[in-house]
């Protein structure tokens, strides 16, 4: 079906409006902050905060909108979070001028920071209390790129909603309160009265959503006495209608629905800025029932179901990420918040999921074309042909979506870490690629791990190159060591130690989180912080999980098997040459440099020698983080996905035995090193599914893919089967970017041109025209599958 | 133990018959059509292809030549052929890539190993591997112990063949290929002895005693602007087609001239110049030309 005048009008509104920095948040915040409330716990206070947010931020309707309601004061306007991280004016003006992703500040917001914002929040953010309260050998880490810090400018996220907001509103979830409320002993439970503190703050979240949402609904009722349109003013009526309905009680059709979900997704990213925004999870699953009822009944059409969906698409495509600063701003720089939408997969009783609402999402994904939600489609040995196949069409489109996920692999990774069966089927990924138990999770993705510069220091013995500071332990001089075997060790040690370093930071940074800034609203929808009387950020979640991504993979695997093949194998090359080599950025030694990069086995090629190497890379990092423990209870596991931090990482890290010159990007994901794969996409699956991705939280690969490639029903064929041979193999995930370099190149020297060209970065897409330079390039050399 | 010249391998081919499949060239081809797109495949025997773009002047193959081969005139490699015994020496130390030899011998063992490396993928799609070349019945007997070879292993076979051989080994092939991509260029004899060297008539009544057995056959016919793609001869060729018993379809092939950098590498004259690619239309043209005479066609492989 053609998008409704309405839905084009919408959509070239949300595409055409600039981001800009809001500083309504800011000051309500502020302003809330400012008054004396005397006693009060973390959880209440925090929970006071929101319900002033409910209470005083802007309530907009856009004209002919059918779903209502934005994060900022209006669509693209993004709130600040200066309890977590306060932007000095510095930081506004680069965020108001810089080329990329940038955000326009106006002169009043410039003012009023400069005034209020600032001088209150000055010395008492979160952030600046972790950066006090991080060790030197931290903070030495972190200044030399070792590893990032999810957490120190927003706050735990990457968490998605199961099915339970649509079986019941806040006054079920109340109700579930003053249960746990009732069970409470306060004689023999020495927790019972923080437990009451905790839940009493989630008593008043509720209240403060509901109340959101009435002040909706008294909008909705001025806008339609003004109204002179019959139609427009019967819309708006209806919306007056839903707004009082939900969040308060459950939905009662697909309209009420979508308005619900999106309500709690506006609490969630208004009370606090957690990372990758907030998902609505399995949206096929959640809202067939009142597809099907709709249908059945004759209220509902396919059409007015998918214009409603496209509302929805407006919306979250309405909100750009928090502005980012410094080092997390050059690892996730882009406006796309990560709300990955599952389609398909399984239903809790394991049959296949997929049905008549996943089509219609797929269609609707197909029609937006926007950055913003991400949509993957999660592919199981029962998942018809026709779905996948349903998929590979818009993914031929080419502007990376949707992403393709192997359900039964999600399912198989998260009952390995003790989730039940139920919980795993009703789980998904979100964000990029990251698995996880939805509406019962705390996952956090806690900071990328630099794998290349851990063998950086390696070969320095503890020393980073670049400014000569001793950041680690000593493994000894390379010079001295007798095989391959001990430099790998010594690279364990070193690994090991970083590990450490960023364990005890985390271990210290959870607690921040969960004494000084509890989410009491957050903690409503995931269980079971209510039936626990505990904050999401406190381990109240059922299964609470800390991931440790590791980076760089693909050169990691050629380094050392560049290492492996000539200083000790072959001896073309003595370990000191080597690193003189490395040293000289191989500045009048492009022969050896060539050696290194043309005669070494690669990673990505099928070749066994190489795919070794891979996966003792794999092993050891699994090894030295998998199973430890975190603050909330849960554990540590890996993951392996980049965003688009293998560029600042890269730009960190000297050169690579595997030629790759200093400063360059790394690889990205479980993908091999850009250009190094030369055998085809089957040689591809081959290697990358060597590694154990069940032992993962979550792999990124990336393929791009010429259109040629693609054309025909039987290439579309051949490209599901490809997909489904590389499931079959146990990979986690997959996405393409159908889309040839010559557009790539002409689109980077005519941006203007090219404004919508959307690609496949790194487990989401973006547009091309907004990534900086060094991306621009590094997509352009993946590989480019060509046809035979 | 018996041993073919290979020149390449190549993964993931989806256009050389059903499914996913491994291509496998082998070196050697009775004919030397102008419009060959791999003339590496045309000699019998290995031979060395030099990528000039990728010399870095460095000189390290003009010291490692056993036959005093190669010299440096200022950044620039100079090999002479002639004295060249493609012994590899000069392609090993080139760190550049720019030298490599183009065939090389294997047994049936390492070609079975790089087969067997996407069976997955070929279960999965219902594929399996094509031998090509040059003309793969010219090693027949490499040919018929690896299509043997793949039988036992239950992995499914294609042969590309120009047709240009004694019936008999066809005939051999034909209990192990499930597949024949038969190569038809031209019905017109003058024209083919001209432009491929050879006479067209063993081509086609070995092409009609195939189909006479009953076996698959897709005819692959490129389309050649100047040569082939005339109103007479599509209409020969179609003529010819319509006739054969057991015929899948066509592959309506366009030619392309992308292979012109491949004979510069083996320091050869492309012999067919000037002649562009044939445009959509005229591709949509033809098909619908053949069709006309009750033909299954599709364009590109």
């Amino acid at each position: 079906m053609p998008i409704s005048e309405r839905v084009a009008r919408l959509r070239q509104q949300s595409q055409e409006a600039i981001p800009t920095l809001s500083s309504e948040r800011a000051e309500l915040i502020t302003e809330f902050y400012q008054q004396q409330l005397g006693p009060v716990s973390a959880p209440t206070r925090r929970a006071l905060a929101f319900k002033h947010l409910m209470e005083h931020k802007t309530i907009c309707i856009g004209d002919g909108e059918l779903i209502v309601g934005e994060k900022g004061p209006a669509p693209r306007a993004a709130p600040t979070y200066p309890e977590i991280c306060c932007h000095s004016l510095e930081d506004l003006d680069i965020l108001h001028s810089r080329e990329h992703v940038s955000f326009a500040v106006s002169p009043q917001v410039r003012e009023v920071y400069e005034h209020t914002i600032i001088p209150f929040w000055r010395g008492k953010t979160i952030r600046e209390l972790i950066f006090r309260e991080m060790a030197p050998e931290w903070k030495s880490a972190y200044d030399a790129g070792v590893f990032t810090e999810f957490m120190e400018q927003r706050s735990p996220g990457h968490t998605a909603l199961d099915g339970k907001i649509y079986a019941g509103g806040m006054e079920d979830f109340k109700r579930g309160i003053e249960r746990s409320l009732e069970a409470l002993d306060l004689g023999t439970d020495e927790d019972a009265y923080d437990k009451q503190e905790q839940l009493r703050a989630m008593y008043i979240c509720a209240d403060a959503l509901v109340r959101f949402a009435q002040r909706h609904a008294a909008k909705a009722r001025e806008l339609s006495r003004q109204e002179t349109d019959p139609l427009r003013k019967a819309e708006l009526e209806r919306i007056a209608e839903i707004c009082l309905r939900v969040p308060a009680r459950a939905p009662t059709d697909f309209w009420e629905a979508l308005q619900h979900y999106w309500f709690f997704h506006l609490g969630v990213t208004t009370e606090l800025n957690p990372w990758d925004a907030f998902s609505p999870g399995r949206l096929d699953q959640h809202l067939y029932l009142f597809y099907w009822k709709g249908m059945e009944l004759g209220t509902l059409s396919r059409g007015q179901a998918e214009e409603l969906l496209q509302c929805l698409w407006i919306k979250l495509n309405n909100q750009p990420a928090p502005p980012k600063v410094g080092v997390t701003a050059a690892e996730s720089n882009t406006y796309n918040d990560f709300a990955q939408i599952n389609l398909g997969g399984l239903r809790e009783d394991g049959s296949d999921g997929v049905n008549d609402v996943s089509y219609l999402i797929l269609d609707v994904v197909e029609q937006m074309r926007l950055l913003q939600p991400s949509c993957s489609v999660h592919v199981s040995e029962k998942s018809p042909d026709r779905f996948l196949k349903r998929a590979a069409e818009v993914i031929r489109t080419g502007f990376g979506q949707p992403s393709v996920f192997n359900s039964d692999l999600v399912v198989q990774e998260m009952v390995r870490v003790g989730k039940t069966v139920v919980d795993a089927r009703n789980g998904g990924t979100s964000g990029c690629v990251e698995t996880g138990a939805f509406g019962k999770e705390n996952y956090n993705l806690s900071g990328y791990l630099n794998m290349p510069k851990v063998l950086e220091v390696t070969f320095h013995n503890g020393l980073d190159p670049r400014t000569g500071q001793r950041l680690s332990i000593q493994t000894g001089d390379p010079g001295q060591f007798d095989g391959f075997e001990d430099l790998f060790e010594a690279y364990e040690r070193q690994l090991n130690h970083f590990v450490g370093i960023k364990v005890r930071g985390n271990n210290v940074i959870e607690r921040i989180y969960a004494k000084y800034l509890p989410v009491p609203f957050l903690s409503l929808l995931i269980d079971d912080c209510i039936a626990r009387g505990k904050d999401y950020h406190d381990g109240g979640a059922r299964y609470n999980t800390t991931y440790i991504q590791g980076v760089g993979l693909g050169t990691m695997a050629d380094a050392l098997a560049a290492v492996k093949h000539h200083v000790y194998d072959n001896r073309t090359l003595a370990m000191e040459e080597l690193l003189d080599v490395l040293g000289a950025d191989f500045q009048g030694r492009e022969r050896q440099r060539l050696m290194l990069l043309n005669k070494t086995p690669k990673y990505g090629n099928d070749d066994d020698d190489a795919d070794a190497v891979m996966t003792s890379v794999f092993d050891a990092f699994y090894d030295a983080i998998d199973g430890l423990r975190n603050t909330r209870g849960g554990r540590y596991h890996v993951n392996f996905l980049p965003t688009t931090v293998h560029v600042y990482f890269g730009s960190v890290v000297g050169a690579t035995p595997d030629g790759r010159r200093s400063g360059r990007p790394l690889s990205e994901g479980v993908s091999p090193v850009q250009g190094a794969d030369r055998q085809g996409p089957t040689a591809v699956f081959k290697s990358v599914a060597k590694m154990d991705h069940v032992r993962t939280g979550g792999t990124l690969l990336n393929q791009k893919f010429s259109p040629q490639l693609l054309r025909g029903e039987d290439s579309l064929d051949k490209f599901c089967q490809l997909i489904r041979t590389y499931f079959k193999l146990d990979g986690h995930h997959v996405q393409f970017n159908v889309v040839d370099a010559t557009t790539l190149r002409a689109a980077q020297e005519n941006p203007e041109e090219h404004r919508d060209l959307i690609v496949r970065v790194a487990g989401y897409s973006d547009y091309f025209c907004d990534l900086g330079r060094a991306l621009q390039d590094e997509i352009i050399a993946r590989t480019e599958h060509q046809d035979y | 133990m018996v041993k073919g010249v290979v020149f390449a391998v190549k993964r993931f081919a989806i256009h050389d018959g059903p499914g996913i499949r491994t291509t496998v060239f082998l070196k050697g081809c009775p004919l030397e059509c102008w419009w060959c797109h791999n003339p590496e495949g045309q000699a019998g025997e290995p031979e060395l292809v030099i990528h000039g773009s990728r010399c870095i002047g460095c000189g390290a193959c003009v010291d490692a030549c056993p036959e005093g081969a190669i010299s440096l005139n200022d950044t620039l490699t100079v090999t002479d052929r002639r004295l060249c015994t493609v012994c590899g020496a000069c392609v090993e130390i080139c760190y550049a890539e720019a030298r490599e030899v183009a065939g090389r011998e294997m047994t049936i063992g390492e070609v079975m190993a790089e087969i067997e490396r996407d069976r997955a993928f070929y279960d999965e799609s219902s594929g399996g591997v094509t031998f090509s070349g040059g003309e793969p019945l010219l090693q027949q007997e490499f040919l018929l112990a690896v299509l043997e070879a793949c039988a036992d292993r239950g992995i499914d076979a294609a042969v590309d063949t120009c047709g240009f051989c004694a019936w008999e080994k066809l005939d051999a092939a034909r209990n192990y290929a499930g597949l024949f991509l038969y190569d038809l260029k031209l019905v017109d004899e003058t024209r083919h002895r001209e432009l491929t060297g050879v006479s067209n008539q063993l081509i086609l009544e070995n092409l009609k005693a195939l189909s006479r057995t009953g076996h698959t056959i897709i005819l692959r016919v490129p389309l050649i602007p100047g040569a082939n793609d005339d109103a007479e001869e599509v209409r020969r060729i179609g003529e010819f087609a319509a006739d054969l018993p057991a015929l899948q379809r066509i592959d309506l092939l366009p030619y392309h001239d992308t292979s012109l950098e491949k004979y510069r590498r083996l320091d050869r004259i492309y012999p067919l110049t000037g002649v562009r690619r044939p445009s959509v239309e005229r591709m949509d043209e033809v098909a619908e030309t053949l069709r006309g005479l009750g033909l299954t066609v599709k364009i590109g492989g």
